[in-house]
């Protein structure tokens, strides 16, 4: 599960177009499952839903699932069984025989999903995925990515829902205007951690003594948050807040939320407004 | 690759029907044969009544004849137009394409099945009408217009003209730019066409050249001409008798130019749609 961050307008979605070939990059080279972009042996492993999916309104979404996996390539009884499977997966038996002019929002991102799914790719690109839909849809398209990771599909989600991305990914990279700024991991247990302490006061030398251990974020009102590569160096930040003769009046150890990476990353000369 | 074709065929076929585009065209093409079939029923009987000479009465039947496959020509250029006006152009505006066009399949195999369907369409549609009128002048009157195989893949290479075309721009151009360019063309052509007739007849070289130039641009009218030519009878293209009568014949090498033409324009879509961003 592949995280690709960055606030509007940074990219993502001109990236992945040009990852699935649907336009050409000015400069510079890219493979995709190794081999070169708009390349069409890969594109028969990628799975894709747009961000601003529309398919044909006029066809029931039986027969949208039946046009979009000929043109993977696959037909008869295999391709009839596969979206009879898919239907079920995405909770849409029931309105399969119904035009998608007649479909929820929720329900076309579903049948989209389903449609990225037909050829069992081995390569998914959610743009946006749930952006629009309602909490239970949310969860609803959040299994079925799990799902996807469980059987081995690698995910490429692009999204600004960064809650959305925490709950998901394993790997992120943030861009900004058109340019990767950093990688992380988010499974990884060596991760930078965020120290949260509740002081007495924030006297020069107490935030200089904690800036020896790492990045310190300190508000004025007694909090300071301190960002440091790693959580064993707690009780020394500790007995750097006694030994400044300040009164340590609460000490939390949590990693960093995503939304605070994010933010770090982009610098906060990138909030609108 | 061809089973890619047929799957864009089909489904385009199906949105035709779905959106009642075929209905539409059927409908509106009977209503058209069974108007012009009662009309030309008055008119013979008016004049069988009225004791015109034998003489006359296939000659003045036969215009008539003709007037309506010249409708058959305006209906055919005007549907040619609009059938896939926004095939393309439509389903990239609205983002359908990028769904499609990510899938393993060669982005001219969505022109290409797109063009056929269309062409599908508008054979049917002349035949329906050309054929249509034809056939009713036949029952009716008994006068079989002559070269009537040649006649119809006139008409036929006329509406190819102006489908492709109106391909092609899809690729490139909004639905509506579209409708103008194509309907915009074939005023150039007309007006060619017409340029080169009084021209000719009038003996103004350089208003027959604007002509010539003008069906080298969009040879659509070229094709209705030669399709009158070969369809009216001796008698009135001896005589020249009527605006339905072509003075100047396009030679034969505009047929070969029209061919040239639609594959040409065919390419061009290929290659357009192909590079475009979507």
């Amino acid at each position: 599960m592949f995280g690709f961050l960055g606030p509007n307008g940074a990219g993502k979605t001109t990236s992945l177009k040009m990852l699935l070939g649907l336009i050409a990059p000015t400069a510079g080279q890219a493979e995709v499952l190794g081999r070169p972009l708009g390349d069409r042996s890969a594109r028969a492993k990628i799975g894709f839903l747009p961000e601003h999916f529309r398919f044909h309104d006029w066809m029931t979404g039986h027969e949208m699932l039946r046009f979009h996996g000929r043109l993977f390539g696959l037909s008869g009884p295999p391709l009839e069984w596969r979206i009879r499977e898919l239907l079920k997966r995405v909770d849409l038996v029931d309105a399969a025989g119904r035009r998608l002019a007649g479909y929820s929002k929720g329900m076309l991102q579903r049948v989209g999903l389903a449609q990225a799914m037909l050829a069992r790719p081995e390569l998914v690109f959610l743009d946006e995925p749930t952006s629009g839909l309602d909490p239970l849809g949310r969860l609803l398209v959040r299994d079925v990515i799990r799902e996807m990771r469980a059987d081995g599909t690698a995910v490429f989600l692009n999204s600004h829902l960064l809650g959305e991305v925490e709950a998901t990914c394993d790997r992120v990279v943030f861009v900004k205007a058109g340019r990767v700024l950093t990688e992380r991991r988010l499974d990884a247990r060596d991760e930078s951690v965020a120290i949260e302490l509740r002081v007495g006061g924030t006297p020069p030398a107490l935030l200089q003594a904690l800036g020896a251990h790492g990045t310190v974020h300190a508000d004025g009102d007694g909090r300071v948050r301190v960002d440091v590569a790693d959580a064993a160096v707690a009780p020394e930040l500790a007995r750097a807040v006694v030994g400044a003769g300040v009164d340590l009046r609460a000490m939390t150890v949590r990693r960093p939320t995503l939304e605070e990476v994010f933010l770090d990353v982009m610098g906060q000369d990138s909030r609108p407004g | 690759m061809i089973r890619a074709v047929v799957t864009i065929v089909l489904a385009t076929l199906a949105e035709a029907s779905r959106r009642r585009i075929l209905l539409a065209t059927l409908l509106l093409g009977v209503a058209f044969v069974i108007l012009f079939s009662v009309g030309i029923t008055f008119a013979q009987a008016e004049m069988v009544r009225e004791g015109d000479s034998p003489l006359q009465r296939p000659l003045v039947l036969g215009m008539l004849t003709l007037a309506g496959l010249y409708a058959v020509n305006f209906l055919t250029v005007i549907t040619a137009a609009f059938l896939p006006v926004d095939t393309l152009s439509g389903e990239i505006a609205s983002g359908v394409m990028q769904t499609v066009a990510s899938k393993p399949i060669h982005r001219g195999t969505i022109v290409f099945g797109k063009w056929l369907a269309h062409v599908i369409v508008l054979v049917g549609y002349v035949l329906l009408i050309g054929g249509g009128v034809i056939l009713a002048a036949r029952l009716i009157t008994g006068i079989l217009p002559p070269n009537v195989h040649l006649g119809l893949t006139f008409l036929v290479l006329e509406g190819l003209t102006v489908l492709t075309v109106s391909i092609a721009a899809g690729t490139r151009v909004s639905t509506i730019a579209n409708g103008i360019i194509c309907v915009g063309l074939y005023g150039i052509a007309f007006l060619g066409g017409w340029f080169e007739q009084i021209g000719t007849f009038a003996g103004l070289g350089s208003a027959s050249t604007i002509g010539t130039v003008a069906s080298l641009i969009f040879p659509s009218e070229a094709m209705w001409q030669l399709a009158a030519y070969s369809m009216q009878p001796a008698i009135a293209r001896d005589l020249q008798l009527t605006p339905l009568s072509p003075v100047s014949v396009p030679s034969p090498l505009m047929v070969v130019w029209t061919v040239g033409y639609v594959i040409a324009m065919l390419a061009f879509a290929f290659r357009s749609f192909a590079r475009r961003s979507l």
